[in-house]
């Protein structure tokens, strides 16, 4: 396989937006489910380190089908595999929420719950998507989040809802993690421009399903909301934390070492 | 492929014998993953469709049924994978059922079609597949794949796995 070029940070004009819509919505799960993997083997409890395998398996295995769709769509000659390992940093388009560090187990379990809440409202209006693969990929992966946000928000209520110090925890978690939420919902070109084969989920009304579900959750696990704040943006765009590079260098290493080994 | 006629049918018949790696007890046409075979001149296709999208049996599935049908003198078999419409548990016929059962694999429930996405935990009784019991309790919804969760049965102490419905 020849290394294809990397993809650039920010250009002015998206030659190809579906391809771009394509990786923000694989990035996102790609990235998380490897931060949820880095729980495997030091789970709270041992269920608890199966389920987060199995979550962060389940958002793997979407983001190897949607990024094997983005490399057809671009048609450059790269694969799913190309996609994921051998571009840098500045080519990912994950938001931001995902990329931070685990945390402990509470933001874990926050930051998963906020994004699986955000998860299955983008799943089930790309099931609706005149594109039949990526709608198939959307109609399964919908039910897989689905039972995803089950565990979370029964985590939410559990940790919110539990001792002090677990309420603490979980409040914490949700305050941090809070601004990086309003990423999942900005709208920009690509959005415009990929409309033509379906809704794309930014919308007011998106927003606010999110944000009842969110709070409503949020209230039974007696946790507070937190305030309104200026909301951290850039990921769409190849714009991202310090944490990113870091977990893109575990995550590719052994690809990059060993260029075209088998196993 | 070699020999010259092969009905669709022989081929399903071929692909009862290809099990799956994780539920070793059906076979892949019997959980539902083989959704087609097409037999065009010299050329099979089969059709299949992943169970979880992170399940990590696909490709171990795959060589599985390509091997199967070389076995039979049938080469260079494409497996295509398709990905509408999405995978249910509700394809597991009867008999499919009862080999879970039989297994100690309590087999699943209607799944939940529903358009809506609701946080309501599921209530459906799950039935010991030892002593046959409704009082169990739900231990974990994770299980040692990912189209299983576990549980134990109050009658007679039994650990076991549930076929999730999905």
């Amino acid at each position: 396989m020849t290394r294809a070029p990397v993809a650039g940070p920010r250009e002015t004009t998206v030659a190809n937006p579906l391809f771009e819509f394509l990786l923000r919505l694989a990035d996102d799960r790609l990235v998380l489910g490897h931060r949820l993997s880095e729980w495997c083997g030091h789970g709270p409890i041992l269920e608890e380190d199966i389920a987060m395998a199995n979550i962060a398996l389940d958002l793997v295995g979407q983001a190897n089908a949607v990024l094997r769709l983005a490399g057809e769509t671009e048609g450059a000659g790269r694969d799913e595999d190309a996609l994921a390992y051998l571009r840098d940093e500045t080519g990912f388009r994950n938001a931001q929420l995902v990329e931070l560090p685990k945390g402990d187990f509470a933001f874990t379990m926050v930051r998963q719950f906020l994004f699986d809440a955000f998860s299955v409202l983008q799943w089930e209006a790309l099931k609706q998507w005149k594109l039949p693969t990526l709608a198939g990929i959307a109609a399964k992966a919908l039910k897989e989040d689905t039972y995803h946000l089950r565990h979370t928000s029964d985590w939410l209520l559990k940790l919110g809802d539990g001792t002090g110090e677990s309420h603490a925890r979980a409040q914490r978690a949700l305050d941090d993690s809070w601004r990086f939420t309003g990423e999942l919902f900005e709208c920009d070109a690509v959005d415009g421009a990929v409309a033509e084969h379906g809704i794309v989920l930014n919308s007011a009304t998106a927003h606010s399903r999110w944000h009842s579900m969110v709070s409503d959750v949020v209230a039974r696990a007696t946790l507070d909301l937190p305030k309104d704040t200026p909301m951290a943006t850039g990921g769409r765009r190849g714009r991202h934390t310090e944490f990113l590079g870091h977990l893109l260098s575990e995550m590719q290493i052994v690809v990059r070492s060993h260029p075209g080994a088998k196993w | 492929m070699s020999r010259a006629t092969t009905s669709r049918d022989e081929i399903l018949g071929i692909l009862h014998a290809v099990k799956d790696p994780e539920v070793p007890v059906l076979s892949v046409v019997e959980l539902g993953i083989v959704r087609d075979v097409i037999v065009e001149g010299d050329v099979v296709t089969v059709r299949i469709t992943p169970t979880y999208s992170g399940c990590p049996a696909m490709h171990e599935i795959e060589r599985d049924i390509v091997g199967a049908l070389e076995a039979q003198g049938i080469t260079g078999a494409v497996v295509e994978l398709v990905y509408a419409p999405a995978w249910t548990t509700d394809w597991i016929g009867a008999d499919a059922r009862e080999k879970l059962r039989a297994a100690g694999i309590a087999p699943p429930g209607p799944a939940d079609h529903g358009a809506v996405i609701t946080l309501a935990r599921r209530r459906a009784t799950v039935h010991c597949p030892y002593c046959g019991s409704a009082s169990t309790q739900l231990k974990s919804e994770f299980g040692s794949t990912a189209c299983k969760a576990i549980h134990v049965c109050n009658a007679c102490d039994q650990p076991f796995d549930e076929f999730k419905a999905f």
